[in-house]
């Protein structure tokens, strides 16, 4: 029971000590009493330690409202490593450290005088706790502290976490500092912020005011704004104002929801697309139902996660690697699988079907044995986060963005190889008529081969992509083979373009439908769709023609 | 020919008997026979046989269609689980009021989610005979619409093959959503009478056997009748030159229309005679995986035969049974294996093998 | 001809008997133990879940034993895989309790897999424990709910994101199950209660597994954007919560601007994401394995030392098992036998330690007391908890929030003895009895 109590004494006691000898040193010497007043003031966080570590977030808000107000010249390096979850209290001697992890090991310093400390283990730390309130506390604390900060990027960020705050005194700063501010950027949202507030507070020539600012203008905070003034407010001529204003706004969104409609339709095409183009391969130029697809899929998905766990410093460059990684994988399983199976069952395309259907079971089973059943987690690279914002009320993703490039790319890549390059036209040549290509000297079983193995490598490339939008876990590839299927089925067996065609225009259709009838009921209608479909055409919207189109 | 045309008579004769034998002695170990003597079949037993031949009957049907038609259908987990459905509906109006609300008009599920009356289509369902119509029709109706725009635009092959799994996909889909009126994912459950007869009484399980057995025996006469008539004669033509076929002046969408249309139906009274044994129904039957599954117990059995289908579903179904309680995880191991051996090195399955020793 | 004739049907026959015999009686019971059994999936769909809870059950059996087991005899735990196959898990719990004669069992995680097994507990009267959370509606004479029914997860969790949070407009969104419909329901009912308007009230379904949620998260981020707190309360399931949680990141929706909360989301499920787009936002459960706790430390102490791994987690439905496991003992020795019908009277009213530092009973609607905690998910795939109720909250097997529900009550001691004895017609009806 006592020894907390005598601990405490005597790191106070030690404190008073050092603070004393410290300004004792400090007469000594000019240059460093400035330091001195610094830790002095620095001190603020290790008064603070157990509040800040309270299993009570009331107790830790108002211990990090203490610091936020606080003169320590540190406070902002240990906002933000609340922030980060990086600042911790060491649990046997109290002393506040901000952590360094690497892997399991936690490598810690003083948080005030930045000294090294070596390495502790994890149970020895407790870490400062936060939730949102904290979060928003901490973020606005930084941001008004951020407004003046010279990188611009960051002082916008701090215009923007200040939205909606209602504080005058804030908000007068901000009109001042908007007068002087160069970066245009910055200065739209501090403008935006004052004119929201003036709309809410302001006087009736403030709002006028406002208002002209925020004709045309898409922020949602000002549409909020005028809105509430078009329902509420008490003088008609604003009211009427407002409403003009609005029906523009509200006329521009409606175009930007169907341009966003659209965009969602192509990623989720690209998605479909990328799924199927390897199928595409197997099914449409070989005649191969191949079950095991979707596993191939998998298997490239499970590449970028094992490259990501070995070089786990190279993140960033990791989709980079596993691209290739991929290919490779998954083509040689495909080899293996022709080689094995395939090979034997040429002519009896349904018996392929059950065969690969095997595979795909044993592939699955493989994963959960030797892997895990569970879902693996594969990391988002920074640069595929986030999203493109043109403007308020319209913005891309860019994990979509890429996703669609990289899908025109493969879709472009793979058209070129098979239209111009000689192992293309042996292979179009087996497809199209084998013994006529045996007999001008094509090794067809290579050329089987080396075409299975291509749209599998190409599956595994479509893995890599995949498993940055949803799971990776062994079901991984049963949750895309019908898609695909109906995909070439649908864009017709045999055309590439038709995959293209047939999966973008699913995607579309499915994104439209879906505001309408729901996620569930539009899927059903698009399945009914391709249904009927086949039975007006049923060699698919591009049907291949001539002697192959009959067997 | 001529051996392989009499061994396989032989063998059809031979499931004939087993089958009836299988009626006679099971009844006859479990009720006879007193719980101590060593070939006592228990009643959990019964069951879990009953609903083996119910699966059996689904393979029969998958093989008319596929092993003499020559298509193969992805969709047949569909038709079951509709028959299933109709036969689910009609025990549920059974519970009556005895239902945890005490509704006598609606079953449970519907009263929590604050339905107000019963849909139309469960209308009539609470008499039998109206439940053994829908039995008969739903799955009957489905496939002969499927069929007639399928067979009439000439969609064959693979084409036709996954446009079936479409079919069976969307009506998972469709089943899943609550608003449907199905049960949406929990399905039908918690039967309780059948025909006024309690379902946990132990006659009444073992007369489900024996409806089983005698409906998978109806259901082989019935194919055996079609598969040697001139109807089956034609099919197999057009399962081995359907171009030819149609050149030769048969109207070919016609016999493949019907058919389909019978198998369809017999998949139906499978799922009819399967659900009260099992004691649910749910849209995971209308899985386009376990559809595929079917397939494989005909694979294995040996397609283009009537027997073969039925033995490739008895073992299949026992073998996991087996596997997951003794090797829980190596079953899809094994059954991945079984497809791969199967049509690699018994491309006419198990009782394939007893016909080339015939033969040879 | 003849002769291979004979060998055919013989060769038929035969085969067909052998294999209705293989199922023949083989397990008789040993009189010096006590079987129980464990009913969870270990492969297929839910195996992903399940296989932890059958270790779980394992782990307790095997402690119990150390102890000396229960009544002087030592318990067996005999494991089958219903493999995710909802007529399997009713042929498989027939297995348990017809074959082997266990005297408890422990399983089921889905709906649909526990009204499967229902009838044929009740018929054979056996218990069934249950652990997970549930969408309520349901008592059974058999059947024992250690999960937390609507009112102590979905409730409160509303409670804390309108009074702490100050949420005053609300997207409820589900995958399209029994679970999520029930749930949604009542808060619905609860929401338009307090005073919520209908138009701020959102709801969505989608199907298991939906992997594209663009759209929705667009619309969720509109409908948030109209100036009021906007908060999401999801009972979105397993597979479909990653690609969600990534879209609402990637979309710039913030657990700050509009929260989630989510009642399938534990540390299990988080231990296979990456959990960067999902920190801050919430989950409602009855256990955190960070709570500090003697007897949670003891517990993930001695379940790394079972599982002989450092890096696994513990959740909400291993304590509901851990609960009802140990009830499910005092109750046998409290009634001095594992007969289904004398412990099913003795283990009403029993209480024992939960792993939050408190105890929980067993009411007599076969629903437990628990605390419902509110948890914000960290980096590191651990809840903070930021709320949690001033004290237990009994199970509620009939929602008063459903007008077909309100008027029924569960009670199963002498002498109403009823699980929906309905208030208002004095009935009580649909037990298997």
């Amino acid at each position: 029971m006592n020894s907390p109590k005598l601990q405490r004494l005597t790191r106070y006691l030690l404190q008073t000590l050092t603070a004393i000898s410290i300004v004792v040193l400090g007469v000594l010497s000019n240059s460093t009493s400035v330091l001195a007043q610094d830790d002095a003031a620095n001190q603020i966080i290790q008064d603070l330690a157990s509040e800040l570590t309270h299993k009570k977030t009331a107790s830790r808000l108002v211990a990090i409202e203490k610091l936020a107000n606080s003169n320590a010249p540190k406070k902002t390096i240990w906002l933000e490593a609340i922030l980060e979850g990086s600042l911790y209290m060491r649990k046997e001697d109290k002393r506040m450290v901000t952590v360094d992890k690497n892997g399991s090991r936690y490598s810690i310093t003083d948080a005030i005088t930045g000294e090294q400390l070596g390495e502790e283990k994890k149970r020895a730390l407790r870490k400062i706790k936060i939730n949102n309130s904290i979060r928003g506390t901490i973020r606005n604390a930084l941001g008004t502290i951020a407004l003046t900060d010279p990188d611009a990027q960051k002082r916008n960020s701090a215009v923007i976490q200040l939205f909606g705050a209602t504080n005058g005194e804030v908000v007068e700063q901000v009109r001042e500092l908007a007068n002087t501010e160069t970066d245009t950027q910055v200065k739209n949202s501090m403008l935006t912020l004052v004119s929201v507030y003036d709309l809410k507070e302001g006087s009736v020539e403030q709002k006028k005011a406002a208002m002209s600012y925020a004709e045309g203008k898409l922020e949602g905070e000002l549409v909020n704004a005028l809105r509430e003034i078009s329902e509420s407010d008490n003088n008609d001529e604003l009211r009427l104002e407002a409403k003009r204003i609005l029906q523009v706004v509200e006329q521009k969104q409606k175009w930007y929801a169907r341009a966003e409609t659209v965009f969602f339709g192509l990623s989720l095409g690209s998605v479909l697309v990328l799924a199927a183009i390897g199928l595409a391969v197997t099914f449409g130029v070989m005649g191969v139902i191949n079950m095991a697809h979707g596993e191939l899929l998998m298997l490239g998905a499970y590449t970028t996660y094992f490259i990501q766990q070995w070089f786990p410093d190279a993140i960033a460059y990791s989709l980079i690697f596993a691209v290739p990684a991929a290919f490779l994988v998954s083509g040689s399983f495909g080899i293996l699988i022709e080689r094995g199976v395939i090979r034997h069952l040429y002519g009896r395309p349904l018996e392929t079907l059950l065969a690969t259907f095997g595979i795909s079971l044993i592939l699955q089973q493989t994963v959960r044995t030797f892997v895990s059943s569970q879902n693996v987690a594969v990391v988002n690279p920074t640069w595929m986060s986030g999203s493109w914002i043109i403007n308020p009320a319209f913005s891309l993703t860019w994990n979509r963005i890429y996703i669609i490039a990289f899908c025109l790319c493969v879709f472009l890549l793979l058209l070129l190889l098979i239209t111009r390059s000689s192992f293309g036209l042996q292979m179009r040549a087996v497809a199209q008529n084998r013994q006529m290509a045996r007999a001008m000297g094509i090794r067809s079983s290579r050329v089987d081969a080396l075409t299975f193995g291509l749209g599998s490598g190409i599956a595994g490339i479509a893995g890599v992509a995949l498993s940055q939008l949803g799971n990776v876990g062994p079901n991984l590839g049963q949750n895309y083979i019908i898609d695909s299927f109906m995909v070439v089925v649908f864009g017709g067996v045999g055309n590439l373009w038709g995959t293209l065609v047939a999966g973008m225009t699913l995607g579309i259709a499915n994104k439209v439908a879906e505001p309408m009838a729901g996620a569930v009921m539009a899927k059903i209608l698009i399945l009914v769709f391709i249904i009927l479909f086949i039975q007006r055409k049923p060699r698919g919207l591009f049907p291949q023609r001539g002697r192959a189109a009959e067997s | 020919m001529m051996t392989s045309n009499q061994s396989s008579l032989v063998l059809d004769r031979t499931m004939i008997v087993s089958l009836l034998l299988l009626v006679a002695i099971v009844p006859f170990l479990n009720v006879v026979l007193s719980s101590d003597s060593p070939f006592y079949v228990e009643t959990y037993s019964v069951t879990q046989l009953g609903k083996y031949l119910c699966l059996a009957l689904l393979a029969l049907s998958v093989d008319l269609v596929w092993g003499y038609l020559g298509i193969l259908s992805l969709g047949h987990g569909a038709f079951f689980a509709l028959g299933g459905y109709a036969m689910g509906m009609y025990l549920m109006r059974q519970i009556g009021s005895r239902g945890v609300y005490g509704n006598p008009d609606m079953p449970d599920f519907m009263v929590f989610l604050n339905w107000q009356e019963l849909p139309w289509f469960w209308f009539g369902m609470d008499h039998f005979a109206v439940a053994v119509i829908a039995i008969v029709l739903a799955p009957g109706i489905l496939a002969f619409v499927f069929g007639w725009f399928a067979f009439r635009s000439r969609v064959n092959g693979v084409y036709l093959s996954i446009i079936t799994q479409a079919m069976t996909f969307a009506l998972m889909l469709a089943f899943y959503r609550n608003e449907m009126g199905f049960g949406g994912n929990n399905g039908l459950t918690d039967f309780k009478d059948i025909l006024g007869f309690s379902l946990q009484d132990d006659t009444v399980r073992l007369s489900m056997f024996v409806a089983s057995a005698a409906f998978l025996l109806i259901g082989f006469i019935v194919c055996r009748r079609i598969t040697i008539s001139r109807a089956g004669r034609v099919a197999l033509a057009v399962r081995d030159a359907e171009s030819r076929t149609r050149f030769l002046g048969f109207n070919v969408d016609n016999y493949k229309l019907w058919l389909f249309t019978i198998s369809a139906i017999l998949a139906g009274i499978a799922g009819a005679l399967y659900v009260p044994q099992a004691g649910i129904i749910n849209p995971n039957q209308f899985a386009p995986l376990w559809s595929i599954e079917i397939v494989i117990w005909v694979a294995l059995g040996g397609r283009g035969t009537l027997y073969g289908p039925i033995v490739g579903a008895l073992i299949v179904n026992y073998l996991k049974s087996w596997f997951t309680v003794a090797f829980p995880e190596y079953w899809l191991f094994a059954l991945g294996a079984l497809f791969v051996f199967s049509t690699l090195f018994l491309p006419r399955g198990i009782t394939g093998l007893l016909q080339k020793e015939e033969s040879a | 001809m003849l002769r291979t004739k004979l060998v055919r049907k013989l060769f038929g026959t035969t085969s067909l008997v052998v294999l209705s015999l293989i199922t023949v009686n083989t397990a008789v019971a040993q009189d010096d133990t006590i079987k129980v059994g464990v009913l969870h999936s270990l492969s297929g769909t839910m195996a992903i879940s399940e296989t932890t809870l059958k270790d779980t059950m394992l782990m307790l059996i095997d402690e119990q034993n150390k102890k000396g087991g229960v009544l002087g005899k030592k318990l067996e735990a005999v494991v089958v895989d219903p493999a995710s196959d909802w007529p399997l898990f009713a042929e498989k719990a027939r297995e348990l309790i017809e074959k082997e004669g266990v005297a408890a069992t422990f399983g089921c995680w889905t709906s649909v897999s526990r009204k499967s097994v229902l009838p044929v507990f009740e018929e054979l009267n056996s218990p069934l424990f249950y652990p997970v959370q549930y969408e309520g509606e349901e008592s059974s004479k058999n059947v024992f709910y250690t999960g937390a029914a609507p009112n102590q997860q979905a409730i409160p969790a509303v409670d804390y994101l309108m009074n702490e949070i100050g949420a005053t407009r609300w997207v409820l969104a589900g995958t399209d199950y029994v679970y999520p419909r029930t749930t949604n329901k009542i808060l619905e009912a609860y929401l338009l209660d307090k005073g919520v308007a209908a138009d701020d009230i959102m709801i969505n379904y989608t199907p298991f597994g939906h992997s594209d949620w663009q759209s929705i998260v667009a619309s969720i981020k509109k409908f948030g954007g109209a100036g009021k707190k906007t908060a999401v309360v999801s009972t979105i399931n397993g597979d479909a919560n990653v690609p969600f949680y990534k879209e609402l990141a990637n979309q710039g929706v913030s657990a700050e601007d509009i929260p989630v909360i989510a009642f399938s989301v534990g540390e299990e499920e988080l231990s296979g994401f990456d959990t960067s787009p999902l920190v801050g936002h919430l989950a409602a459960w009855n256990y955190f394995m960070s709570v500090e706790d003697d007897t949670n430390d003891e517990f993930i102490t001695a379940w790394h030392e079972f599982i002989g791994s450092e890096d696994r987690v513990t959740n909400d439905p291993m304590e509901a098992h851990y609960i009802g496991f140990n009830m499910w003992v005092q109750a046998v020795e409290k009634a001095g036998t594992t007969d289904a019908d004398a412990v099913e009277a003795a283990i009403i009213g029993v209480s024992v330690p939960n792993l939050t530092g408190g105890y929980s009973t067993m009411m007599p609607n076969h629903h437990i007391t628990k605390p419902v905690l509110i948890g914000e998910i960290q980096d590191d795939g651990q809840f903070d908890v930021v709320w949690e109720t001033s004290g237990l909250v009994a199970g509620d097997a009939w929602s008063d929030f459903l007008p077909e529900s309100k008027q029924l009550i569960s009670d199963w001691r002498a002498p109403l003895a009823c699980g929906n004895y309905n208030v208002t017609t004095g009935a009580c009806s649909g037990q298997n009895l």
